[in-house]
Parts: C-alpha cells; structure tokens; sequence
C-alpha cells in the first residue's frame, strides 16, 4: 500500500507531468490527482482506445502484446499502461 | 406389328363392325372448278384512301417500360454532441454521493491485484517519462528553412457546386456578385439579354445562393424588370444595388425582403439596359454609379434613387451630344484611385475619364483603342492600378495606362468570343476569362504568355459572366442556360510566388517601354512621310501610303495603264519584225509602214 502511494507520487514529481490516473476495469478512476470530471472522461475514453490497440496488437501476432500506447498531441502527451485489467494514464508534457 | 416367320405365322387382329355402322361411303368424283365468287377491285374505293408511301412500324411484344429519375428529399441532418454521464459503478455505489465513492476507492485500494499491477505499471511507466524528458525525438531540427514546397504537380481547379435556374424558362447569369465578408454567399442576376427573345412567362427574378446549398436559393430578388447587373455593397453586406433590363437602378436591403427597398424612376434613369453598376468609396456608403449602352454613365445615392446625383454623356467629341456617344458596356472603379474610372464601350473604345474635373468636356480624360468589339470586361490590376485588362472580340489584351496607342501585351485570337475577365485578387499575374464556348481559362502570364495555363470546360453552353472571390481560390462562373458553377482553383494559381510582385513589375515595365519605343518609331516615320510629300508633291506622290488625291491616283493609273499597253505592242511590232526580216525588205518595210499608221 505504501509502495502503491511512493510510486505515484514519484511519478507525479517528475519533471512535466501534469496528471496521473489509475483506473480499473470498469473504468473507475481509483486513484487521481486531478480532478473528478477530467478523470472520468479520460478513463472512459482511454479504456475504449487501449483496448482496441491492444487487440490490433494481438491480432498481428498473438504472442505480441501491448505495453505503453503513447499519444503526442499539440499540447501533451497521454501514456497508457494496461495490466491486469487496470489502466495508469499519465498526462505529460515534455517541456522544451 | 406381325411377326414373319418361316411358317408364315402372323398374329393377326380382327376388329369387326357392322357395315350398317360406317355410314354411306364416300363418293368422290372430279368436276371442273367452278367461280363460286369474284370480287372484283373497285377503283372507286380507293379514292376514300390516301396513298402513303412506305411505312415503318414497330411492333413488340414486351412489357411496357419507362425509365424514370427520382430525386430523394434532402437529408436534413444536424450535429450535436452527447455528454456522457459517469458509469461503471457497481449497484450499490451512487456516484453522486461522496462518501460512498471514497469508500469504494479505498476498498479497491487494498485489493492485491491492484497493488501490484499498479507496481508493474508504474516502473514501465517511469521508464518512459524519463525518456521524454531525456530526449524529446519531436524536435524540429530545421525549423528556419522553410521548405519550397514547388508543387510539381500540374494546376487543377474542381467544380465544387452548380447553382442552376429554378425556372422553367432559363435565362443567362449576367452578372455574380460575392458577400463582401465571408464568400459563403453569392448573389447571381438572370436576365435575357438576347433582343426580344424573351417570352412572357419568363421569371423576373435574380437569387442570392448559399454556396452549400445548391438545390435553392437562400433568398429570392423581386425586381419589376430582369436584373442585368448586381452588385453587394462591399461596406454594407446587407444591401445590394442592381441595374435592370429598362434601365432602373434598384437598391435591396436583405433584412427587409424580396422587394428592392427603392427604385430609381424612370424617367431619370438608363435609356437601354445598364450593364454595370459599382459601389463607391464614399463616408455614407451609399454612393454607386452604373453605365448603360444609351451612353450615359450616372451616377447615384441610393437613399435617393428618384434621380441621379451626376451624369456623364460618353461623348467622344467631349459636346455631351448623346446621338454621338458611345455605348457604355463595362465599367471600372479602384478605391484606390477614387477620382479616375473607365469606361468599355461597344464601339470597342475604352474612355478614361476623370470624377473631379470642372467641366463635362474635361471629364473625359482619354481614350484607348484595341478592340474589334465591345468591351464586356475592364479591371485593373489590384498590385500594379497602372495596368488594366480589358476584354473584347476574341483576345484579352493588358495596356498600360501611359500608352494610349495600343495594349502591351495581348492573347492571341482565340476561337471563340470572350465575354468576362477579370483579374486574380491574390496573385497579381493570374487573371481568368470566360468564352461563349463554355472554357474557362486560366493565365498566368509569368509562367506562359501564349496559351492559358488551365483551360477548363465548364459547361456546354456559352459563359457570360465570371467573379474570382476574394480569397482567389473560389470562381464562379454563370452561363447562358442559368447554370452558376462554383470552381475551386488549386493552391498554385491561388497562393502568391516568391518574387511574383516584382518579376510581374518587371514584365510590364518591359512591355511598356516596348510600346513607347515602337510608338515614338512611328510617330518618327509619320512625321518623315508628312514632310516629304509636302516637298515633293508630284513625283511619285504614291510610292509611301502618303495623303493622295483622287486626281493623282487617278492620273497614276493611267501612266500605268499606257505604259503595260505600250509596252505590250513594242514587243508584238518586235517579233513581226523578225519574222518579216525572213521574208524579204519590201514586206518588212510595208508592215512597218501599216504598224505605224495602226499607232
């Protein structure tokens, strides 16, 4: 439990996140550091699209499976880890 | 079927009646033929019918089948967004209420799977942070040259959309004018300008068109006589001012309906129908002034249509007499140089005149000869006010404003009329034309002088009228059936060049110096020629298509005419000459003697 909250927080403090999400698998954002409403709809969103590159994945070759799915946009980049059915999103934003 | 044996065994079968039953038998016997009936022809009959030669007529037997074309209701569709509400929480947990929430996270929290595959996560997680803030693979490396992007591939324009008459009765599209702001709207005006071919059940009416939606107008134009030209107030993009049929000018605001709001009278107003009308740069805005073929330019406040502020008889001999004025087709107006305009007239003559001067006579500054037409189409150019295109017969010629005797540059004849030009608002050496054979063209003149360098066949019958908008990259064109055409140019006739501006200016200064050399070489022979025929006035007066009289052209041919006869019967006498020597003296000088008595 402790490790649990070490972990996030180192996360968190590294230089240029802005958010950290863990999300299980119904899509409820357990643990946050933003607020209700952002999280909800990134978890919900994020779920759906994880899910699908992951069976892209499998689907060229099942014994590949996915890691890190990595979107750069303009402003951020959101990176999403699945395991075991939960989902950690970080938002960051690699400052130049 | 009976068996043959050896034995001649033959299985035999009796059938038995009584004769009695058969009935009488049959009898035949010949006889000649005998005439029961004849019926024989009767002319008579034959007058009741009309003789027809040959004829053709088809039959068949199948089922009767017509093709039909249905046009389905246009869908109406409509964007909207959904907001979705929070989910995924197990029954019992009501995700409005706070405590409930915390205690279902902290219950998730303690769950084993959750610790450690948050562990998992966290350390690949980690992993590529740190990659992005170690490197950031994004970067643009040569962010200050910007590329020159040539596009190799070949210009193109689309059509994007064809707004076509609603009417049964089609008329042309006469003239287009955009919406000053947005160039989402697009007002067309539909005339006939053929001379009395138009029927009595033809529409009135000129539309404006949203330009996404092509199956009717947005707004209907209800002018008392057909519109020929119209135009958007480019301050005011409510109003609009158009010149019709009769010669009325007619001012709409589009707040306050179909009905133009003012109509100029008619007795003040065009003689014949005004082809051009053009806002001014005024501080009320409601300055415009429009010309007509009854040589008349006029001009107007459209807060008061019932008579004209101004008027101007394109009188070439500068009296204002209006039995020798030109008949003004087109007009030009920049905002920029808001005290000069010009004129294209039918007689092919183009009249630059100027707003401010004190007198009428003065008015008319000078004129510009070229075409063999009328002059459908006059614009300057946007980047250089100092050339103008003009447009008439069969080419487009560019003249600067110094050189009055002929244009600079010029198309070579084309196949068929020009009717519209005008000159591209972004780009200063593209400039487009229309053609009654239906081709729109394209020229850019930095890149090729002789052809266009797009040349599209819009429709099938003849263009009328053309509007580049604003952004340079729409063009709409308008036919003579009432099809308007919406064509999108591609982004290399519509983006402006490195250094188009000043290889353009270069171009023209070029051209001009040119004209001024060849027209001050010409004025040189002129006065050459004009001072030797005033020295020598009797001989060879005609050698130089100098000024001769009648007489001396006269008394020319005859010199001419005696001299071929003389020499005509010298070569004759010659060779009886020679024959007669054969023949012996006395002959020879006999002949002589009749030769010359026959002078």
């Amino acid at each position: 439990m402790a490790e649990v909250e070490e972990t996030l927080k180192r996360i968190e403090a590294h230089k240029g996140v802005i958010g950290t999400i863990v999300v299980n698998a119904e899509g409820i954002p357990i643990r946050t550091n933003l607020d209700n409403s952002t999280a909800v709809q990134y978890a919900g969103l994020l779920r759906h699209l994880t899910m699908l590159a992951r069976s892209t994945v499998r689907d060229i070759d099942p014994q590949n499976d996915l890691i890190v799915l990595r979107i750069r946009t303009k402003k951020y980049e959101i990176m999403v880890a699945p395991e075991n059915g939960f989902l950690l999103i970080v938002i960051q934003n690699p400052c130049e | 079927h009976p068996l043959h044996s050896e034995t001649e065994e033959q299985i035999v079968h009796v059938y038995t009646k009584l004769r009695a039953e058969f009935g009488r038998q049959c009898l035949f016997s010949d006889r000649p033929a005998e005439l029961l009936v004849d019926v024989l022809p009767d002319p008579s009959l034959g007058l009741q019918f009309i003789h027809k030669t040959p004829r053709d007529q088809a039959l068949q037997a199948c089922r009767d089948m017509s093709e039909h074309q249905v046009n389905t209701e246009r869908f109406e569709s409509d964007s909207c967004g959904i907001n979705h509400v929070e989910g995924g929480w197990p029954k019992d947990v009501n995700p409005q209420e706070m405590e409930q929430t915390i205690r279902f996270r902290k219950k998730v929290e303690k769950d084993e799977s959750y610790i450690n595959s948050t562990l998992q996560l966290g350390s690949v997680m980690e992993h590529c942070i740190r990659q992005n803030n170690a490197v950031d693979i994004y970067q643009e490396y040569f962010e200050d040259e910007e590329e020159v992007e040539e596009s190799q591939e070949p210009p193109f324009a689309k059509t994007i959309n064809v707004f076509r008459d609603p009417n049964e009765v089609k008329r042309t599209v006469t003239c287009l004018s955009w919406h000053p702001d947005s160039g989402r709207k697009l007002a067309a005006a539909y005339s006939c300008l053929e001379f009395q071919k138009t029927s009595k059940d033809m529409s009135l009416d000129s539309y404006i068109w949203d330009v996404e939606n092509p199956n009717r107008p947005e707004m209907t134009l209800k002018p008392t006589s057909p519109l020929v030209c119209l135009e958007y107030n480019p301050k005011d993009s409510h109003t609009l001012v158009g010149g019709s049929y009769n010669g009325q000018i007619a001012y709409w605001d589009t707040r306050r309906g179909s009905q133009p709001v003012e109509l100029s009278s008619v007795e003040q107003s065009h003689r014949d129908p005004v082809y051009k009308i053009i806002w001014l740069q005024s501080k009320t805005g409601t300055d415009a002034f429009s010309a007509s073929t009854d040589g008349q330019v006029l001009w107007w406040d459209v807060r008061k249509l019932s008579e004209p502020t101004e008027r101007l008889v394109l009188d070439p001999g500068r009296e204002g007499n209006l039995d020798r004025a030109l008949g003004a087709i087109s007009l030009e107006f920049e905002s920029t140089m808001p005290t000069k305009f010009m004129v294209g007239t039918e007689q092919g003559v183009v009249v630059s005149c100027n707003r401010k001067a004190k007198t009428p006579a003065e008015k008319i500054v000078c004129t510009y000869d070229g075409h063999h037409g009328p002059v459908y189409a006059l614009q300057r150019n946007p980047f250089f006010p100092k050339n103008f295109l003009t447009v008439g017969d069969w080419t487009a010629r560019i003249w600067s404003e110094d050189i009055k005797e002929s244009s600079i540059m010029w198309t070579k004849y084309q196949m068929s009329y020009l009717t519209d030009a005008c000159w591209s608002p972004v780009r200063p050496s593209v400039f487009f034309t229309v053609k009654m054979d239906g081709v729109l063209d394209i020229w850019d003149i930095l890149f090729k002088q002789n052809d266009p360098t797009l040349s599209l066949k819009v429709c099938d019958e003849a263009l009328y009228s053309l509007r580049v908008q604003d952004n340079g990259r729409l063009v709409a064109c308008g036919s003579q059936q009432g099809g308007a055409t919406l064509l999108e140019i591609c982004s290399g006739l519509s983006t402006l060049q490195k250094n188009e501006k000043s290889l353009l200016a270069a171009m023209f200064e070029r051209e001009t110096k040119r004209e001024k050399i060849l027209e001050a070489r010409q004025r040189e022979i002129r006065l050459k020629e004009r001072s030797r025929s005033e020295q020598s006035r009797e001989e060879e007066g005609g050698r130089e298509e100098g000024e001769e009289s009648p007489d001396q052209l006269i008394a020319r041919a005859e010199n001419n005419f005696f001299s071929v006869v003389e020499t005509e019967l010298r070569r004759r006498r010659e060779k009886e000459d020679e024959e007669n020597r054969e023949k012996g003296v006395c002959e020879e000088k006999e002949v002589k003697d009749e030769a010359e008595t026959s002078q």
